[in-house]
C-alpha cells in the first residue's frame, strides 16, 4: 500500500528534527494569517490560478527566496561543521547527514534558488522590455512555473519524510545507483529535479517564442535591450541543454527501478558515460543562469551612468559566442577522469577561449562608464563587486582550465572557491542588484537604500571572507565535502575564518529580509508615483509602476536602442494614445493542479508506490486534455475602460 | 510558415470576428511546437548517443547481430511512413472543412499507428522471453530505452490522435482545432523521422 514509506522515514538527527519543526510552525505560521486577513480568496484569484507574467516572476522569486534560506542554512551547517570537527572533535553532525546537507546544498541553489530567479527574472523584465503584453504561451507560463514549485516543495518534503541523496548534487554513478544508495534519498533527487527540469525546459520554449515572436512594432534584432538578448541566448541554451538533463535523469532512473545497465560498474554499464551527459547538460547551465545576469548588469551600468551602452553589437556577438562556446567546454568538469591528451589539450583551449568574449563584456561595462555620469547607488555597488569577484573567479577559472593545474587542485576547495566566486559574485550579485533596481517597477514603492548599503557591506565583507581562504586551503590539499579533518593539517584557522565570513553574511541576509519587510511596512512613504525613478532607458519604465495588468495601454512603436531616452531627449515622437481594446487570456487554476498532481507522482514514485504514482499520472493526462480541448478563453478590455484606467493612473501621478 | 497560416481554411462558420487574443496564436503555437520537437530531438539524440557508446558492450550476450530481424522492422516502417500519409490526407480534408473525412483518414492512422506498436511489443515480448531483456546487458538495456522511447512516443500520439477525433465530431474544424490538427501532424511525421534514424542505426547498421 505505502511501497517503501515506513515510520521509519520520520526518524532524523537533532538538528534536522530542528529544521523540519521549523519548516512545519512556518507553514500553519503562513496559513494561518492568510486565514486570520481572510487573504484566501485574494491569493486565490490574483497569484494562485494567476497567467500574468507580471504574478508568476513574483511567485518564481518569492519561492527561490524561500528556497534560499534552505540552502544557505545548508551552507551555513556545513561551515560550522568544518570549523569545530577537528582531530578529536567531532562537530554537531554526523558523517552521512553532513552528505545530504551538501548535496541538498547544492541541489537547491542551482535547481530551485538559480533556476527561479532566472525565470523570474524572465517572466517581469522580458515582456516590458520588449513591448508586449503577455508571453507567447501563458498557461504553459503557468504550468511552467508549478512544475517548479512542486520540484522546490519534493525537495522541502524530502526533509520531513525520509532521507535526501548523499551522492552530491550532481549524483554520480556508480555511487547513485542502487547497488550504492539502495535508499530513497537518489529517487528524491531525481524526481524533484526531473520534475523542475520540465519546467524548465517548457519556460524555455515559452520565452524564445516570446522575444521572436512578440516584439512591439520597430524592435529588430540590433535594437533589442541587452537583457532580451541575454534572455534570448539562455533560452537558446535551456532548449539545448534540459532535454539532456531530462534524457540522463531518466536513465539512471531505468538503472534504479528496472534493474538496467547503463552506469551500473556491473553488465556492461559505463559510469562516465553518466558524467559526460550530466555535463553536457551542466556546463551550458552555468550560462543559462549567468547570461541573463550579464543583460541586468548591461542595463544597469547604462542607466546609471547616464550615457548609452558601450559596444553593443560587441556584446551582442560576445554573448553569442558564449552561446556556442558553453557546448564544446563540458570535459573541463573531469579533465582527472583520464580522456587522452589531445582531447583534454581540446576542452582546454576551448575553455579558455570562453574568457575572450567575457573580457569583451567587463571592458564594455568599464568603458560605458568613462566619462559618463556615475550613480553611486546600491545596484551600482552590486555591480562594483560583481566585476572584482568575477574578475578574480574568471581568473582562477582560467587556472582550472589548464589541465596539468587541474590536476592538483580537481575537487579541491579551490575549485569551490572559484565556482562560488562565479554563483554569488556573478549571478546572486547581480540578482540583488536587478532586485533593488526593478523592485520600485513592479510594487511601486522603493527598497531601502540606507539599509541596502548596509547588506551589501556585510555580503561583499562576509564573502571575500567565507571564500579567499578557500582558495589557500584548496592550495593547502584541502579537498571538498570534508566532515572532518586532522588537527596537523592545520587547515582549521582558515576554516573558522571562512566561518566568520559565513556568519558575517548571514547579518547581511538578516539586514535584507528586515529591510524588505520594512519597505513594505512603509509603502506609503516610500512610493514610485513617476513610474520612472531611475530615468530608465527601456520600455519598462515608460508604463506605470506598478504596471496595469496589460502592461500597455498602446502597444509602443520603437526606432531606437533607448526608446525611453529617444523620447525624453526629443529624438522620437511621444507615443499616441489611441486606445483600443486589449485581449488578455483568463487565469486558469490548471497549472497549478498540474503541478502539484506531480508532486504526488513525484512522491509516489520516490516510495515505490505505484498505484498512486499511476492514479496520479492518469490525472496529469486528464488534466492535459481537458485543458487542450477547451477553446481559447480570454477577456476583453474595451477602449473606453482602458482610458479610464489610464486616465485615473495619470490623475494620481 | 506563412503557407500553413490559418487564411487556408476556407472555413464558412469559423468566427474569425474576434481579433486573435495574442495577437497571432497559430503563427506561435506552430513555431513553439517547432522548438518542442526540437527540445525532442535532443531527448533522443542523447539515448542515440547512449545507444552508439553502449552498442558493443554486450556483457557475453547477444549482440545486434543475433538478434535483430530486417523484416519484422521493414515492415514497421512502412506501416509508420504509410500512417503518415494517411494523416497527411486527414490534414488536407481538416483544409476543406470536411470533418467526417478528417475522422476517416485519422482512424486509419490509428489503425496503422496501433499495429506499429503492437508489433513492437511482440517484438520486445519475444526478445525478453528468450531472456534477452533489459536486464541481461548494457547494449539491451539502451536498445530497449531507445526504441522504447520511440514506441512510447508513438502511444502518446496515438492518445492525441483519439482525443483529436472526438474533437472533430463534436467541436469540428474551428481555429483552435485546426491549430491542434497542425502540430499533431508535425508531432506524427517527427516521429516518423526518429523511426527513419532508428531504422538505420539500430536495426540496419546493427545486422550488416
Amino acid at each position: 500500500m505505502f511501497g517503501k514509506l515506513t515510520l521509519e522515514a520520520f526518524h532524523h538527527e537533532a538538528s534536522q528534527n530542528g529544521a523540519v519543526v521549523g519548516m512545519l510552525l512556518a507553514g500553519i505560521g503562513i496559513i494561518a494569517g492568510i486565514t486570520y486577513l481572510k487573504r484566501w480568496k485574494w491569493l486565490w484569484d490574483e497569484w494562485l490560478t494567476s497567467v500574468d507574467p507580471k504574478r508568476i516572476g513574483i511567485m518564481y522569486i518569492a519561492v527561490a527566496l524561500m528556497m534560499f534560506v534552505k540552502g544557505f542554512a545548508d551552507a551555513l551547517m556545513m561551515r560550522l561543521q568544518q570549523a569545530l570537527s577537528v582531530g578529536d572533535a567531532h562537530g554537531f553532525i554526523s558523517s552521512s547527514h553532513f552528505q545530504e546537507v551538501f548535496s541538498a546544498h547544492g541541489t537547491t541553489m542551482i535547481f530551485f534558488v538559480g533556476m527561479g530567479i532566472l525565470f523570474g527574472l524572465l517572466n517581469l523584465i522580458v515582456p516590458l522590455q520588449i513591448g508586449a503584453r503577455d508571453v507567447a504561451f501563458p498557461f504553459l507560463n503557468a504550468l511552467g512555473f508549478w512544475l517548479f514549485a512542486s520540484g522546490a516543495l519534493l525537495s522541502l518534503v524530502s526533509l520531513a519524510i525520509g532521507k535526501f541523496s548523499t551522492a552530491g548534487w550532481l549524483a554520480y554513478p556508480p555511487l547513485s545507483g542502487l547497488e550504492y544508495s539502495p535508499n530513497e534519498g537518489v529517487d528524491y533527487w531525481i524526481w524533484m529535479v526531473q520534475i523542475a527540469g520540465v519546467g524548465s525546459t517548457l519556460s524555455g520554449i515559452n520565452f524564445l517564442v516570446t522575444i521572436l515572436k512578440m516584439r512591439c512594432p520597430g524592435m529588430t534584432f540590433m535594437k533589442m535591450p541587452i537583457f532580451v538578448w541575454s534572455s534570448l541566448c539562455a533560452m537558446v541554451l535551456v532548449i539545448f541543454a534540459f532535454p539532456i538533463l531530462t534524457a540522463t535523469l531518466v536513465l539512471l532512473a531505468l538503472d534504479r527501478y528496472l534493474d538496467m545497465h547503463f552506469f551500473t560498474a556491473g553488465g556492461g554499464g559505463n559510469p562516465m558515460m553518466y558524467i559526460n551527459l550530466i555535463w553536457a547538460w551542466g556546463h551550458p547551465e552555468v550560462y543559462i543562469l549567468i547570461l541573463p545576469i550579464f543583460g541586468v548588469f548591461s542595463e544597469i551600468v547604462a542607466t546609471f551612468s547616464e550615457k548609452r551602452l558601450f559596444g553593443y553589437i560587441s556584446m551582442v556577438w560576445a554573448l553569442i559566442a558564449i552561446t556556442f562556446l558553453s557546448f564544446i567546454v563540458w570535459l573541463h568538469h573531469f579533465f582527472t577522469m583520464g580522456a587522452s591528451p589531445g582531447v583534454n589539450t581540446f576542452f582546454a583551449v576551448m575553455t579558455m577561449a570562453i574568457a575572450i568574449p567575457t573580457g569583451v563584456k567587463i571592458f564594455n561595462w568599464l568603458f560605458t562608464k568613462f566619462r559618463g555620469r556615475v550613480h553611486f547607488t546600491s545596484p551600482m555597488l552590486w555591480f562594483f563587486a560583481f566585476v572584482l569577484n568575477f574578475s578574480v573567479g574568471g581568473m582562477t577559472g582560467i587556472l582550472l582550465s589548464a589541465p596539468p593545474v587541474d590536476y592538483q587542485v580537481h575537487n579541491s576547495l579551490f575549485l569551490i572557491a572559484h565556482f562560488h566566486g562565479m554563483v554569488i559574485g556573478g549571478f546572486v550579485f547581480g540578482f540583488f542588484c536587478a532586485f533593488t533596481y526593478w523592485f520600485p517597477k513592479f510594487t511601486g514603492f522603493f527598497l531601502s537604500e540606507r539599509l541596502n548599503r548596509y547588506a551589501f557591506g556585510f555580503w561583499f565583507t562576509g564573502f571575500l571572507l567565507a571564500f579567499m581562504p578557500l582558495y589557500m586551503l584548496g592550495f593547502m590539499g584541502a579537498t571538498r565535502r570534508l566532515d572532518h579533518y586532522e588537527a596537523s593539517t592545520g587547515w582549521q584557522p582558515l576554516f573558522i575564518l571562512a566561518g566568520i565570513g559565513s556568519l558575517i553574511i548571514l547579518c547581511g541576509v538578516i539586514i535584507q529580509a528586515y529591510g524588505l519587510l520594512m519597505s513594505i511596512k512603509d509603502r506609503k512613504k516610500n512610493q514610485d508615483v513617476t513610474g520612472d525613478p531611475w530615468n530608465g532607458r527601456t520600455l519598462e519604465w515608460g508604463t506605470s509602476s506598478p504596471p496595469p495588468f496589460y502592461n500597455f495601454a498602446v502597444i509602443p512603436t520603437v526606432n531606437h536602442r533607448d526608446p525611453l531616452w529617444a523620447i525624453k531627449r526629443g529624438e522620437a515622437p511621444e507615443p499616441r494614445m489611441d486606445y483600443e481594446d486589449i485581449y488578455m487570456p483568463v487565469n486558469t487554476p490548471m497549472g497549478m493542479y498540474i503541478g502539484l498532481i506531480s508532486l504526488v507522482f513525484g512522491f509516489a514514485m520516490t516510495w515505490h508506490i505505484f498505484w498512486l504514482a499511476l492514479a496520479s499520472l492518469a490525472a496529469i493526462i486528464v488534466c492535459l486534455i481537458v485543458r487542450l480541448s477547451v477553446k481559447d478563453e480570454h477577456q476583453i478590455i474595451p477602449a473606453a475602460e482602458v482610458k479610464k484606467i489610464e486616465e485615473r493612473r495619470q490623475q494620481n501621478a | 510558415m506563412k503557407s500553413l497560416t490559418i487564411h487556408d481554411t476556407p472555413d464558412l462558420y469559423a468566427d474569425t470576428s474576434i481579433p486573435d487574443p495574442h495577437q497571432d496564436a497559430f503563427d506561435k503555437t506552430v513555431f513553439g511546437f517547432w522548438m518542442y520537437l526540437m527540445t525532442d530531438c535532443v531527448v533522443f539524440a542523447s539515448l542515440f548517443a547512449t545507444y552508439a557508446v553502449l552498442h558493443g558492450s554486450t556483457f557475453g550476450g547477444p549482440s545486434s547481430h543475433d538478434l535483430f530481424d530486417l523484416s519484422t522492422a521493414f515492415i514497421e516502417t512502412m506501416i509508420l511512413l504509410v500512417s503518415s500519409f494517411t494523416s497527411g490526407m486527414a490534414m488536407l480534408a481538416a483544409m476543406r472543412n470536411k470533418r467526417h473525412r478528417v475522422i476517416a483518414w485519422f482512424a486509419v492512422s490509428f489503425l496503422l499507428g496501433a499495429s506499429f506498436v503492437a508489433i513492437e511489443l511482440h517484438e520486445f515480448a519475444q526478445l525478453v522471453h528468450e531472456g534477452n531483456s533489459w536486464t541481461r546487458s548494457a547494449f539491451l538495456s539502451s536498445f530497449f530505452t531507445l526504441v522504447g522511447t520511440h514506441g512510447f512516443h508513438v502511444s502518446v500520439g496515438l492518445l492525441w490522435m483519439g482525443v483529436m477525433m472526438f474533437q472533430m465530431f463534436f467541436l469540428g474544424v474551428t481555429v483552435e482545432t485546426f491549430r491542434r490538427l497542425v502540430v499533431f501532424n508535425m508531432f506524427w511525421h517527427f516521429l516518423d523521422l526518429v523511426w527513419i534514424f532508428i531504422f538505420t542505426f539500430v536495426y540496419l547498421m546493427g545486422v550488416i
